[in-house]
């Protein structure tokens, strides 16, 4: 607010003159325009060519035949798409892995959060922080890789402790329920620590006046937390939470192919990983290309709808 | 009044108890938790430093035995993967450079308000957060370029990040003092000039942390190499390390030649992880406290 007007009264003069054209504009600009013209040129062309080459999941693209040439069929793309069962298998797998993660995962990040605030240790807190947050910085081959050699059947960590204590082997990643719940683990594993970061700021947000005055009412620790420090967080659950929603429709190409495998095929599959197989690898381009705008659109839709939504308790949490 | 002390006393030792007890819960927790991030880690490494006889009979579990370091040896000694890291490095420096120029580009202009059409171009940029074309399309076009098993389409398709973007304005904002600015140009420096030579040494931390956002990221992400790329000396090391983690055969061209080398695929794969691994495990404890200021900074603007 501040700096805006600062910058009114130095433009003012300039303008004064009533309306000017906008090549007075360029000529005053022209080194931030020269600046801009890079990065706009690279969105346009490798954004928004894309976007526009979203119109032949109306057609029925042929390569030879180029986007123009080839021919106009309306939604016959779509019609196929939805009769299809591989798209609907990837649809409700996608569904399927997201919920779970959004249920399973989404209060892991909380409940650290409030626990590495109740640890008063300055070192201690850094050094599991550190630890907490590695996860976050490797590729999803690395992780797959390892959780391959933790839980694969015969030869994985996991699998030989549970013999040698005299249990059978789990098929963690090898039977579909099981790998589901791998999945949706091995997910947590790697996001928690990192999630931890923006509810830790919002803690650290909290008026210490707040706690103080907890103690003199004779709170206890749990009291402190359940009376003060969930309370003053919550816009800020809410916010991620929906933020979250409005994501339920994204799959991760690179996560769910490197934790797959040919066994687990009918749960592992999503939309992103159909896709390819369906789209690069079997070139069906403009049948894939409906699955992407459907995926897209929905997906759109639903940042929308979560975005309004926060933006409605964002305006309540402020009052 | 002796009792009254009395009573305070023994209910401050109870509140005490009940606190330590909770303390040791969550001190315990939490490093558990902290353990079971890096313990697998541990273990892999230990597995890729061990023989392949213990390995095969499961004796491994966190400490190596038999050291030795033949299956890195076979790592290094097969040229695929270092043609694999080599470009993986090519590739990660050129869009890491690319990457920071144009959001440069695109952030300082954005800050200065008396800019015609700054509006229009932020919601050009921001559009793309929300909406893409998609795989195809995206496949489609590269294909048009003549970008397919080409280095550059590894490079250009993502090498401007609105994300990035928007902390890179937020923070010029917020660091550089707009009176600065308007001194600066009254002087008669140029835009460009203020930009290079105030803005952006005001900015030095935020700099570096996008660097680091654009390099890790690029480092990790291997879906562009699995799709545009299928020739053999072009794989990104992650994409590399992909088609040996999926393959239950590990056959490093290397090691079937020489005798004295590493048979046991488990073994193998574990000194790959290992070896993808260990260029983000050097850097990370110098770059995380950057990452968690660019991840506040993104989510202040969200």
């Amino acid at each position: 607010m501040k700096t805006e007007t600062i910058v009114h009264k130095t433009v003012k003069p300039k303008s004064s003159h009533s309306k000017r054209g906008f090549m007075y504009y360029v000529k005053r600009d022209w080194q931030l325009y020269l600046l801009l013209v890079f990065p706009v040129a690279m969105v346009i062309v490798f954004k928004y060519f894309p976007m526009a080459g979203l119109i032949i999941a109306f057609k029925d693209y042929k390569i030879l035949k180029g986007f123009m040439g080839s021919e106009w069929v309306g939604f016959k793309n779509f019609a196929e798409v939805f009769s299809n069962k591989d798209f609907y298998r990837a649809l409700r797998n996608t569904l399927t892995l997201n919920g779970l993660d959004l249920l399973l995962g989404f209060p892991m990040p909380i409940i650290l959060a409030i626990m590495l605030n109740e640890i008063k240790s300055l070192w201690y807190k850094k050094v599991n922080q550190t630890l907490l947050y590695l996860p976050h910085f490797l590729s999803w081959v690395i992780i797959a890789g390892v959780a391959y050699q933790l839980f694969q059947p015969r030869t994985g960590l996991v699998n030989i402790l549970l013999r040698n204590m005299g249990f059978n082997e789990v098929p963690f990643l090898t039977e579909n329920t099981h790998w589901i719940f791998s999945y949706v683990f091995i997910g947590i594993w790697q996001s928690m620590g990192w999630g931890t970061i923006i509810y830790l700021a919002a803690i650290t947000g909290i008026n210490p006046e707040l706690y103080d005055s907890a103690t003199i009412d004779g709170a206890g620790r749990w009291g402190k937390i359940r009376y003060i420090t969930i309370p003053s967080i919550r816009s800020t659950i809410t916010i991620i939470l929906i933020i979250n929603l409005g994501r339920i429709m994204g799959s991760s190409f690179e996560r769910a192919q490197s934790l797959g495998n040919p066994i687990v095929k009918e749960v592992s599959s999503v939309i992103a990983t159909y896709v390819y197989s369906a789209g690069i690898q079997a070139q069906k381009y403009s049948l894939t290309t409906a699955v992407g705008l459907f995926q897209s659109v929905v997906g759109l839709i639903l940042v929308l709808i979560s975005d309004w939504i926060s933006k409605k308790i964002g305006d309540e949490g402020l009052l | 009044m002796d009792r009254t002390n009395k009573k305070r006393y023994s209910s401050y030792t109870k509140t005490q108890i009940i606190d330590l007890v909770a303390d040791i819960f969550i001190y315990f927790t939490v490093g558990l938790l902290a353990l079971l991030c890096v313990l697998p880690f541990v273990h892999v490494l230990a597995k890729s430093l061990s023989s392949d006889a213990k390995v095969t009979s499961q004796l491994v579990y966190l400490i190596p035995k038999d050291f030795n370091l033949k299956a890195y040896r076979s790592v290094i000694g097969d040229p695929s993967m270092i043609l694999s890291l080599w470009q993986t490095v090519k590739v990660t420096v050129i869009f890491t450079a690319l990457g920071m120029f144009l959001t440069i580009c695109a952030a300082y202009p954005l800050t200065r308000k008396r800019l015609k059409g700054r509006n229009i171009i932020s919601v050009l940029f921001i559009i793309t957060l929300y909406f893409s074309g998609g795989i195809i399309p995206d496949y489609l076009l590269m294909h048009r370029l003549g970008l397919l098993n080409k280095t550059a389409s590894l490079i250009l398709p993502l090498a401007f990040s609105a994300y990035n973007m928007i902390i890179m304005r937020t923070s010029i904002q917020t660091t550089v003092p707009d009176s600065l600015e308007e001194s600066a140009l009254l002087d008669g420096a140029s835009d460009i000039r203020i930009l290079v030579q105030i803005v952006l040494p005001l900015c030095k931390p935020i700099l570096a942390t996008l660097c680091l956002f654009y390099a890790v990221g690029r480092w990790n992400a291997y879906q562009d190499s699995v799709f545009y790329i299928t020739r053999q000396p072009l794989y990104l090391l992650q994409h590399k390390l992909n088609l040996l983690i999926q393959t239950t055969n590990t056959t490093l061209t290397a090691s079937e030649a020489q005798p004295d080398t590493v048979t046991n695929p488990e073994v193998v794969k574990s000194a790959c992880i290992i070896f993808a691994t260990l260029p983000i495990v050097i850097v990370y404890p110098f770059v995380q406290k950057y990452f968690v200021k660019g991840v506040m900074i993104g989510a202040v603007k969200g």
